[in-house]
C-alpha cells in the first residue's frame, strides 16, 4: 500500500511535514505528491538502493566497542525533512546573532572578563569550567575569532517554536553527512529535485576553506591549509577525509606535524618539511599539544600552543573555544546575546534549570521524572537521563551526582520534540528530529549551512538522535516556494 | 605530498597487485590441474611456496588437499597474503588517505572487499571459483585503470606505480623460482613439461604476448628470457625495473635509488638467462629478489615517514 497522508497520525506532535489538521505544509507538498504516487514495493526498493549507495560509497561512521568492527553504514531514512526558505532565513539571522555574540564572550573571558566584573556571569562558574583554558588567556587569535566553526542543535516543542539546544563549539562534526545525504538523495530520487525548487547544499566545503585561509598568518602567500585529524579509530574519522577531500587539502595526523626551533609548524613531506599556515584541528584541545596540555598525548604536536600563541599558525576552532559549549554556559547565552549586542534573543533557549542555582537544583531533585538532566560536558547523549524514561534507581544515581557536583548539571523539561515521517521499512510514521546546522565566523564575514544535519530517532518514540545512540539521518530541504 | 600519504599509496597498490596476483596463480592452477593426470600434478603446495608461506601454512595444516590450501589462499584469515586480508589490508590503508584517493576508486575499493567477503562460498566450489576470481582480477586492473586515468599523475601516482611494479616483479620472480624448480625434478612429469611451461606463461598472463613476442614454440630457454629479460612484456622482470627508472624522475633526492636500480638493470640485461641451470637459476632468482628488497628498503628510507625516536 502507497502512503496515504490523510491517515497520518501526528498524535499530537508538532510534525514538520502535516500540521494538526491533517493538512501538509506548502513547504512539503511536492514532497509529500512525490511519495504518495510510489508504491510500497518502490519505497522499499528506494530504501535498498539507499543503503547499497551508502554502502558503495562508504559512508560509514566509527562506533566505539564493537572489537574489530570499527565502521558502521550510516543509517539513512528516504523521507527528505522540509523546511520553508521564509523560515529559514529567520533562523539564519538567529544563529548570526548567537555566534557573534559567544565570540564576544569568549574573548572577553581569555583578557578583561568584563562580564564577570560586571556581575552578568558568576565567576565561580568559571573558575571551575573544564573547558576553559588558562593556556589562552591573552591570546589574540585572527579578527578575534575563537568559534570559526559552530554547530548549534535546534528542536521545535510541541507548538513548532524553534528553540536552541545547544551549541558546539569544540569540534563540531556531521556536516559532511548532510552534504552526503543530499548526494544519496540526487542518487535514489533524482525526479524530485526536477519538481522542486531545493537550495543547495554543496557549497560549504569552498566556504569552509575560504574561512580557514582567511585565518592564515601569512597574508601574501597561497596558505596551506590542513585538516588534523586523531586518525582512522576516530568516530568522525570519515568527516574528517571527507572535508579534506573536498577542499583539496592534506589530512594530517599528529605525527605528521612538527614544531621547529622558529615556533612554526611544518609538515613532514617526501621533499622535506613544509610550513603550515592554518590547522582545522579535529582533535580535543588536551590532546593538542603534549607539552601545553596532556603530556601523554600521542594524538598532537609538541609545540603546536607555542606556535599558536606567537601567531605563527591559526588553529580551528581556536584552543578554550569550548569554555562557551557547555550546558552551563548555555543557560546563559540570552543574557550574553544581551550584555554583548543589547539584543534580545532571535531564537529562544530552551528554559534550563543550573543547579548551580540552590533553588533551581531543588526544584530539579525533586522534579527528575519529568526532566531531562544533563551533564554540563559530555556530548553524544551519554550521561544524559530523560527523566519520564528512568527508573527509580537510575533517578537516585542521578541525584547522587547532581548533589555530588551541581556545578556540572543542568535540567530541561521534556520537549514534545517535532516528528518527521520517516519510513521504516513498512510504514511511514513520525519519528522525533533534531536539526544541527553550521555556521562558519571569519570575523568579515559568516555563513551558514543551508539547513543542516536533521537527525532523527529512528526508533519509535525515541527522543535520543545521536548516531552513537541508534539515531539516523536525513536530507534536510529548505524549499523556495516562490521557486518553480 | 606527506611522507605518510606517499607511503600508503604504494602500500595499497601492492596490496591490490598481491590480491590479483595470487588470484590469477589459484585460477592458472585450477585449469593446469584439469589437465594433468593425478600423481603428475603437485597440486596445491606450490601456490603455498609461490606466497612464502610454508612454515606458516603446517604451523595449522597437515596436509595440502584443494579445501585447505584454497581457503588458506583465498580467505584465510591466518594468511597476510589470502586475497582477502590483501584487501582488506589495501582498504584499510585507503580509508587512512581517503582525501587524496579519487573518490570513485576508494569506492571501487571498498565495493572489491565486500565482493571479496561476501561472496567467498562462491570461490570455494569447483565451479563459482572461475568467476570468482576473474571478477576480482578485473576489478583489480579497473582499480589501476582508474587511478591511471583520474590521479594526477605526480608524485603520489609514482608511489603508486612503484608499488604495484615491486610487487609485480617480486611475484614474477616467485612464479619463475618455484614453478621451474618442481617442473624439473618431477621426472615422470617429462611428457606434460611443456604444458606446464605454457602453465607458468599463463598463471603470468603471458601466454598470448609469448607467441607474438618468442614464436610459436613454448621452450625453456625462451620462456625465462621472456619472462625475466623482456623489454616489452609488463609482467617481465627486466620491464618493471626499467618502468621503475622512468617513473622515478619526478622524485626529489632520488639519486641513491636511481643508481640501485640502474645497477639491476644493467645486471638483468648481461645475464645469459637462457641457459641459467636449476640450481643456478634459483641462486640468480633469490639474488633479483633481495635487488628488489633494497629498492624498497632504499625507497622507504629516503621518503617514508620514520618512526618517532
Amino acid at each position: 500500500m502507497s502512503i496515504d497522508w490523510k491517515a497520518y497520525k501526528t498524535n499530537g506532535f508538532f510534525d514538520e511535514l502535516i500540521d494538526a489538521q491533517g493538512n501538509i505544509r506548502s513547504h512539503g507538498h511536492n514532497l509529500a505528491q512525490f511519495f504518495a504516487s510510489l508504491s510500497e514495493e518502490e519505497l522499499v526498493k528506494a530504501r535498498a538502493v539507499a543503503d547499497l549507495a551508502i554502502k558503495e560509497m562508504g559512508i560509514t561512521f566509527t562506533v566505539y566497542n564493537e572489537g574489530n568492527m570499527i565502521d558502521r553504514a550510516w543509517p539513512f531514512d528516504i523521507i527528505p525533512r522540509t523546511i520553508g526558505k521564509k523560515e529559514w532565513q529567520n533562523v539564519e539571522i538567529g544563529l548570526k546573532q548567537r555566534v557573534k555574540a559567544l565570540n564576544l564572550f569568549i574573548d572577553d573571558l581569555y583578557h578583561d572578563q568584563k562580564i564577570i566584573k560586571e556581575g552578568i556571569f558568576p565567576k565561580g562558574l568559571l573558575e571551575k569550567s573544564v573547558n576553559f583554558r588558562k593556556q589562552c588567556i591573552g591570546i589574540n587569535p585572527p579578527n578575534k575569532i575563537w568559534a570559526h566553526i559552530c554547530g548549534s542543535d535546534l528542536v521545535r516543542d510541541g507548538k513548532g517554536t524553534m528553540y536552541v539546544l545547544e551549541d558546539n563549539l569544540r569540534v563540531p562534526s556531521g556536516v559532511s553527512y548532510m552534504l552526503e545525504n543530499r548526494s544519496v538523495m540526487k542518487r535514489v530520487f533524482p525526479e524530485l529535485f526536477e519538481q522542486t525548487a531545493i537550495l543547495p547544499v554543496d557549497d560549504y566545503p569552498s566556504q569552509l576553506f575560504d574561512m580557514l585561509s582567511a585565518m592564515s598568518p601569512r597574508k601574501d602567500d597561497k596558505p596551506e591549509v590542513v585538516v588534523l585529524t586523531p586518525g582512522v579509530f576516530n568516530s568522525a574519522y570519515f568527516e574528517h577525509c571527507y572535508l579534506a577531500q573536498e577542499m583539496g587539502c592534506e589530512l594530517v595526523e599528529g605525527r605528521d606535524l612538527v614544531v621547529e626551533k622558529d615556533d612554526c609548524v611544518y609538515m613532514r613531506t617526501i621533499k622535506g618539511l613544509q610550513r603550515v599556515d592554518v590547522i582545522y584541528r579535529r582533535i580535543d584541545d588536551l590532546y593538542l599539544d603534549p607539552e601545553a596540555f596532556l603530556p601523554e598525548s600521542q594524538l598532537g604536536v609538541a609545540g603546536l600552543m607555542r606556535a599558536w600563541s606567537k601567531g605563527n599558525v591559526a588553529l580551528v576552532n581556536a584552543p578554550g573555544a569550548g569554555v562557551a559549549d557547555d550546558k552551563v554556559v548555555y543557560a546563559y547565552v540570552p543574557e550574553i546575546i544581551k550584555y554583548y549586542l543589547g539584543e534580545a534573543p532571535k531564537i529562544e533557549n530552551v528554559p534550563t534549570f543550573k543547579c548551580l542555582d540552590p533553588k533551581e537544583c531543588d526544584h530539579v531533585i525533586k522534579n527528575i521524572d519529568k526532566l531531562v538532566v544533563k551533564p554540563a560536558n559530555e556530548s553524544g547523549g551519554y550521561g544524559l537521563l530523560i527523566g519520564p524514561k528512568s527508573t527509580k534507581k537510575q533517578q537516585q544515581e542521578t541525584i547522587a551526582q547532581i548533589k555530588a557536583d551541581p556545578r556540572n548539571w543542568v535540567a530541561q523539561p521534556t520537549l514534545d520534540l517535532s516528528t518527521v515521517p520517516t519510513f521504516d521499512g513498512r510504514l511511514v510514521e513520525g519519528r522525533h528530529a533534531d536539526l544541527r546546522p553550521f555556521i562558519l565566523s571569519s570575523g568579515d564575514d559568516t555563513q551558514i549551512t543551508t539547513g543542516g544535519l536533521t537527525r532523527v530517532a529512528m526508533i519509535k518514540d525515541s527522543l535520543v538522535v545521536n548516531s552513537s545512540q541508534g539515531g539516523g539521518s536525513k536530507d534536510t530541504w529548505i524549499v523556495d516556494e516562490e521557486g518553480k | 605530498m606527506l611522507s605518510r600519504v606517499g607511503e600508503t599509496l604504494y602500500w595499497v597498490a601492492r596490496y591490490v597487485e598481491r590480491a590479483e596476483n595470487v588470484a590469477r596463480l589459484i585460477n592458472v592452477n585450477n585449469m593446469l590441474m584439469m589437465d594433468l593426470p593425478k600423481g603428475v600434478c603437485a597440486g596445491w603446495e606450490p601456490l603455498i611456496d609461490i606466497i612464502g608461506a610454508r612454515i606458516a601454512y603446517q604451523e595449522n595444516h597437515n596436509d595440502y588437499s584443494e579445501q585447505k590450501a584454497l581457503r588458506y589462499l583465498l580467505v584465510g584469515s591466518d594468511n597476510s597474503s589470502s586475497i582477502l586480508n590483501s584487501i582488506i589490508s589495501a582498504r584499510e590503508s585507503a580509508r587512512t588517505i581517503r582525501d587524496v584517493m579519487p573518490r570513485d576508486v576508494w569506492e571501487e575499493i571498498n565495493s572489491l572487499y565486500y565482493y571479496v567477503k561476501d561472496n567467498q562460498k562462491e570461490g570455494l566450489t569447483k565451479r563459482g571459483r572461475f568467476s570468482y576470481l576473474k571478477q576480482i582480477i578485473e576489478s583489480a586492473h579497473l582499480i589501476f585503470g582508474m587511478l591511471d586515468a583520474t590521479i594526477n599523475h605526480d608524485d603520489g601516482f609514482t608511489f603508486i606505480r612503484f608499488g604495484s611494479l615491486i610487487e609485480r616483479a617480486d611475484m614474477t620472480s616467485r612464479i619463475l623460482d618455484i614453478r621451474s624448480e618442481t617442473l624439473i625434478t618431477a621426472e615422470e612429469a617429462k611428457p606434460y613439461e611443456n604444458i606446464q611451461w605454457i602453465s607458468l606463461l599463463r598463471s603470468l598472463s603471458a601466454y598470448q604476448m609469448y607467441r607474438q613476442e618468442m614464436g610459436v614454440r613454448v621452450q625453456r630457454a625462451d620462456v625465462l628470457e621472456f619472462v625475466m629479460q623482456s623489454e616489452v612484456f609488463p609482467r617481465a622482470i627486466l620491464f618493471c625495473l626499467m618502468e621503475l627508472q622512468a617513473q622515478i624522475s619526478v622524485l626529489p633526492n632520488s639519486n641513491s635509488l636511481i643508481s640501485l636500480i640502474e645497477k639491476s638493470i644493467k645486471k638483468l640485461k648481461t645475464e645469459d638467462v637462457r641457459h641459467l641451470k636449476n640450481g643456478l637459476l634459483h641462486n640468480y632468482i633469490d639474488n633479483i629478489q633481495i635487488e628488489l628488497a633494497n629498492i624498497h628498503n632504499e625507497l622507504a628510507q629516503t621518503y617514508f615517514l620514520k618512526q618517532p625516536q
